[in-house]
Formats: structure tokens, C-alpha cells, sequence
């Protein structure tokens, strides 16, 4: 999947208007050795039946702006500003609603799927319940109706023999059956938000494969507007329409998928394309990027990717840059974009 | 070079590894079962008191006090008022096993919801609960509770309060400890995630995850307070005198012990049939729910 970054025929346009609107958000989270700030100054909107890419290394906080929209990070040791407006709940803050309100919101209005099925399900219940539970928290439902929409459920995300299943415990279920109980349970009361958390990072190809198809179909059937977050830009460029790439706790360019995957005008984004294996130039060397994230403890002003970007200048390490919009509704956060796209501009031997 | 694989050969590990997983597990059982069956006994002794014996444990039998075991009608014997041995222990089992059960049931329960809600919320809340709790470990337990009895008068029931004000402490703590941990697993997060009541989080998806570590506890605690009830009755401080309790059996036995051991001993057998019951049920249990996870 990776090698190729082929785009999916998904259909162009299909985006409606706006479901969710972050501006802002700021996620801050008090540590021993200061006060790191794992989510710094991001904003996006997510349009109805879309889905938007969230794609950075580790600890660039893709998962912080994920759990701090489910209102999910511990509080303290962490705290947000911003302004988060759902387009159900119009003129609030969902930074801002109070804790049953939250409640109401989560699972039916905005939901989750986590990264690791190995330990997101509960090991001492059984599946069937928990599905059951995952329906009927949203709704008054007899234990009949609430028994046959769980099977319905476990059917529809694929698992064979779904009523004899319904009464196993996790343990017995492979990676890949594991994710697709918590997708049923993520999805038991029709969000219309699903934030799936590095939904195929802990399995493998082939059932990465399978669980994105089913994302995929279940996102159209049910209307669903979806954030899709991972490391692997392979599965963002098969997945999304509009790719985020985040950097450092920033997103530092985002555009439409095939805009940010073909004309990418960040230096990081640059080099993160031209790190990936290509199967048609088969090349003994990947050019890897040099270095590593900063902390994000006390940053120090300018660019956060400055000291590894080929491209930096002295003004680099000083200026702050804000996203830049270079047309087409594609934001970037260097000054030195139009630079960026020629080769020209590279240094030799960071095309190595 | 190429690795074949013996298809028979794998199998046979296979049933061999599973014979030796089936045995480790029988093994294990038996500690329960054994643990079962000594504390079943007891219980079943003791609430069958009357079938099993027609000395009534109060009743005086003047001429002949002292008696020694398996003499006279009188299976274990008699004390120093001629009262019956084996009716007073067995019917002893009664308060006995009443502040096993009593006295460790209640802490149990209200100690594992007051660790539940402390560690699930945080904040001030767990810190104000958590403060209570250092205070009370600060006393020296026994202490206490001796001075809680003496303050209210001696009585079983005396003796039940002073435990339960006392012995919750722990079992907050292990629940606390083990709920911060659960909290932060993914499954309490997604249960989140899907707009669960807080109270639903507790008690359906930490609760089941938390509970064997303090049922565990338990275990160890109920021979703790038969130890302590026996304790409080040898001083004076438990049951009143009249009533048959093992640990004032011994108390009152101890004036006899070079002439008349059975006083004193027999009653001391029975808290330790109790007390191993107990340990081996618990560690049964924690091999089982250990072996789950």
C-alpha cells in the first residue's frame, strides 16, 4: 500500500458544508520537566461525509487534538483553549459544555475508534454486551431489539457467525476481529463525527487492508463525516479527501489529497513524499530526514522544522510562520513555499 | 537448508503443553477446593449446631466440670463449669464466623466504593479520601480499634463497628490504586468515548477489572478479623462472657492450661481450621483470577 500512494477513485466534491470548525486549539499538558505543548495553534474544518487526513510522526499530536475534541484528556494534568463549534450544537464551544453535555455528545454525535485492539475492548466482558451496551446508551431500547441490532452490528462489520460470537470474550477474537467489535461499538449509536485514532497500526497489511474498506463503506453508508489519523501516509493517501499534515504539535500544510500528495508545498511534507519506497525508481537509498522533533518543552521561537529542513534560512530559526494560503484552499505554514516547489531550489545532496 | 515441520510432532507438544497447562490448573484448584471444604465445614458445623449436639454451650453441668475429651457423653470434654466443648465451639462458630463475614463484608464493600470513586474522579476529591486514609494507617490498627471498643463497651456489635471504621482503609487504598491504573487502560477511555454515565465506567468496565485484587485482600482480612475477634474476646473486649467465643474460650481456659488443655486448645484448633480455610480459599482465588488474565 505504501509503495504506490495510489489515489482511490473517490468521488470528488462530495464534501458538504461544514460539521465541525476547530480554531485555535491549544493543548497543554503539565509535566515534571515543564509544561509541554502538545497541540500548538491548530485549526481545521471537517465537512460533512469527509474525510480528513491527519497524517505526522509521533508525538506530533495527532492523538492530543483527537482525544482533546472527545473532551478525553485528563484534566489536570492537561488543559485547552480554543474554540471548537459543532454544527448540531450551534453558537457553543465544545471545549466549553459542561460534562453531561459531553456525555450526550459522545458515542451519538462525535465518537472514537482507538488505536490498539488489543486493550480498547474489555477483557472480563463479554463482546456481545459490550456492543449491547454501545447501543443502548444512547437509546431506550427492550433487551430483544437492543440483542438484535448488536447482531446486526457485529454482522455488518464483517464478522462471520456474528450470533454465536456476540457471546465470546475478547481474548478469543484475532487483532483484526478485535477491531472490527470496536468499530461496531464506536459507530452503535451513528455518530456523526468518527475519530478513528491509528485505526491499522497494531495489525497487519492484509487486515489493515480490509478494516480500511470497511471504514470506508460504513463512512459512506452512514454519512459519516471522519478524521483519520496515522503515521502511514499509504493509508491517508488511499482514504481521504484533505490531508493535515501535522509537525511538531502544528499542522504545518494542509489541502486536498491530491493537491498536497502531487504539488506538496512544505518542505516536511516534501520530504516526507520523497522518504517513501517507490517501486518504479528502485533505489538502494531512502532519503530519511535528519534529526529529530523538538521537544515540545520551551520551544524556541521560528519554525519548529527549521533545523531539519534543507531549505532553512537564518529567518528560519526566527520568524514564526503562520499557514499561508497559496490558493485553492491549501495552507501552508512556510515562507519559503514557492521556493520549495522547484528542485532547484534542494540542496544536492538532499535528494540523495 | 529446509525446515520441515512435523505436523505429529507439533501436535504432540501441543496436547503435551495443554495436559501440563490442565494439571497446573487442577493443582491450583485444589487449594480452593481444599479452602472450600474446611471453611464449608465449619459453616455448616456451626449453623447445624443443634442436630449435631444436645448440650445446649451455656448450659452448667456442676458435677462434672473438667472432664476430659471422649469421658462421660462429652466428646471434646468439658470446661470449668462442666459446660459442653464441642457445643461452645461449635456454637462459638457462630460470632466467629459472623465477624469473619460481617465485619469483612461490609469493609469490603464500602471500602472498594470509596477507592472506586476517589481514584476515578482524581483531584480533590481522591486527595481529601486519600488524606483520611494516611490518617487512620498512621494508627497502629490494633490500637484503635481496642480503644473504640473500650470507648463504646464492650460488644460484638462494639466490635463490628470499631472494624468497620477501621479496616475500610485498606481496602480504598487497594481499589484506589488499581482503578488509577484501569482509568488510564484504552477500554475505560472508549468506554468514555461513547458517552457512558460515569457511574456505568465505574461500575461495569473498572469495577470487574479491579475487584479480584481486593476480593484477594479480603480473603487475607477475614482471617485477620476472626484473629482480631478472637483477640478482643481474650480481652475481655468481645463477646460477653456467658456467650461461647472462641478466643474468651481460650481466655478463660488459660487459668486450666497445665491441668486441662482442652480448654483452651480445642477452641484454638477451630480458629486455625478458619484461618487456613480462608488462606487457601484466597490464594485459590488469586491463582484462578490470575490465571483469567
Amino acid at each position: 500500500m505504501t509503495e504506490t500512494l495510489a489515489l482511490s477513485e473517490r468521488p470528488a466534491g462530495a464534501a458538504g458544508d461544514e460539521i465541525l470548525r476547530v480554531e485555535g486549539l491549544h493543548t497543554f499538558i503539565r509535566t515534571e520537566g515543564g509544561v509541554v505543548r502538545a497541540v500548538d495553534d491548530v485549526s481545521f474544518t471537517l465537512r460533512r461525509g469527509e474525510i480528513l487526513g491527519v497524517v505526522g510522526e509521533s508525538g506530533s499530536g495527532k492523538s492530543v487534538t483527537c482525544r482533546t475534541l472527545m473532551g478525553l484528556m485528563p484534566s489536570p494534568p492537561a488543559w485547552s483553549i480554543g474554540d471548537v463549534r459543532y454544527a448540531e450544537r450551534p453558537g457553543r464551544n465544545l471545549l466549553e459544555v459542561s460534562g453531561a453535555e459531553l456525555q450526550r455528545l459522545r458515542g451519538a454525535h462525535l465518537s472514537m475508534i482507538f488505536q490498539d485492539p488489543m486493550s480498547a475492548l474489555n477483557p472480563v466482558m463479554r463482546v456481545g454486551d459490550q456492543i449491547e451496551e454501545a447501543v443502548a446508551a444512547h437509546a431506550r431500547l427492550g433487551g430483544r431489539e437492543r440483542h438484535r441490532r448488536a447482531v446486526a452490528l457485529l454482522d455488518r462489520v464483517g464478522i462471520p457467525a456474528a450470533e454465536r460470537r456476540m457471546r465470546g470474550y475478547p481474548h478469543e477474537f484475532s487483532g483484526g476481529m478485535r477491531q472490527r467489535v470496536l468499530i461496531a461499538v464506536a459507530i452503535a449509536s451513528r455518530p456523526k463525527v468518527l475519530f478513528a485514532d491509528e485505526p491499522t497500526t497494531a495489525l497487519d497489511v492484509i487486515i489493515q487492508d480490509q478494516i480500511l474498506s470497511l471504514l470506508l463503506e460504513l463512512q459512506r453508508d452512514f454519512g459519516m463525516s471522519m478524521v483519520l489519523v496515522s503515521h502511514d501516509l499509504g493509508v491517508i493517501a488511499e482514504m481521504c479527501d484533505r490531508i493535515a499534515v501535522m509537525y511538531a504539535g502544528q499542522i504545518v500544510e494542509l489541502a486536498d489529497a491530491t493537491a498536497l500528495l502531487t504539488a506538496p508545498r512544505h518542505p516536511y511534507t516534501i520530504s516526507l513524499l520523497r522518504s517513501l519506497p517507490d517501486s518504479e525508481r528502485r533505489s538502494r537509498y531512502l532519503p530519511a530526514i535528519i534529526g529529530a522533533p523538538p521537544q515540545l518543552i520551551d520551544i524556541a521561537p521560528g519554525c519548529r522544522f527549521a533545523p531539519r529542513c534543507a531549505l532553512a534560512q537564518t529567518e528560519c530559526q526566527t520568524w514564526d510562520t503562520e499557514l499561508i494560503d497559496v490558493g485553492d484552499e491549501h495552507l501552508v505554514r512556510c515562507w519559503r513555499h514557492d521556493d520549495a516547489r522547484r528542485p532547484g531550489a534542494w540542496p544536492e545532496q538532499s535528494f540523495a | 537448508m529446509s525446515t520441515t515441520i512435523n505436523p505429529g510432532a507439533l501436535l504432540l507438544e501441543h496436547f503435551e503443553t495443554r495436559s501440563r497447562r490442565r494439571r497446573g490448573r487442577l493443582s491450583r484448584n485444589a487449594t480452593l477446593i481444599v479452602g472450600c471444604t474446611l471453611l464449608g465445614l465449619v459453616i455448616v458445623a456451626s449453623l447445624a449446631a443443634p442436630l449435631l449436639t444436645n448440650y445446649s454451650p451455656e448450659t452448667l453441668d456442676p458435677l462434672r466440670p473438667l472432664a476430659p475429651p471422649l469421658s462421660s457423653g462429652h466428646l471434646l470434654g468439658t470446661d470449668e463449669f462442666g459446660r459442653d466443648i464441642f457445643a461452645r465451639i461449635l456454637y462459638g462458630g457462630r460470632i466467629d464466623l459472623l465477624v469473619a463475614f460481617g465485619a469483612t463484608g461490609v469493609t469490603l464493600v464500602v471500602g472498594t466504593a470509596i477507592g472506586l470513586v476517589s481514584g476515578y474522579f482524581g483531584g480533590w476529591v481522591d486527595a481529601v479520601i486519600m488524606r483520611i486514609v494516611d490518617l487512620f494507617f498512621a494508627f497502629p490498627f490494633f490500637v484503635l480499634v481496642i480503644a473504640i471498643v473500650a470507648m463504646l463497651g464492650p460488644s460484638i456489635f462494639n466490635m463490628f463497628i470499631a472494624i468497620w471504621l477501621t479496616s475500610w482503609i485498606s481496602y480504598a487504598r487497594i481499589t484506589r490504586g488499581h482503578t488509577v491504573v484501569a482509568k488510564g487502560r484504552e477500554y475505560v477511555l472508549a468506554a468514555k468515548a461513547l458517552g457512558y454515565r460515569h457511574s456505568r465506567v465505574m461500575l461495569r468496565h473498572i469495577l470487574p477489572n479491579v475487584v479480584s485484587f481486593v476480593l484477594i485482600f479480603a480473603m487475607v482480612d477475614a482471617v485477620g478479623n476472626v484473629l482480631l475477634g478472637a483477640a478482643l474476646g481474650f480481652l475481655g473486649l468481645g463477646a460477653k462472657p456467658p456467650s461461647p467465643e472462641w478466643g474468651a474460650m481460650i481466655s478463660d481456659g488459660q487459668n486450666y492450661i497445665l491441668s486441662s488443655w482442652w480448654l483452651s486448645t480445642l477452641p484454638g484448633i477451630a480458629i486455625v481450621i478458619v484461618g487456613v480455610g480462608f488462606s487457601l480459599l484466597g490464594d485459590g482465588l488469586a491463582d484462578l483470577l490470575r490465571a483469567d488474565d
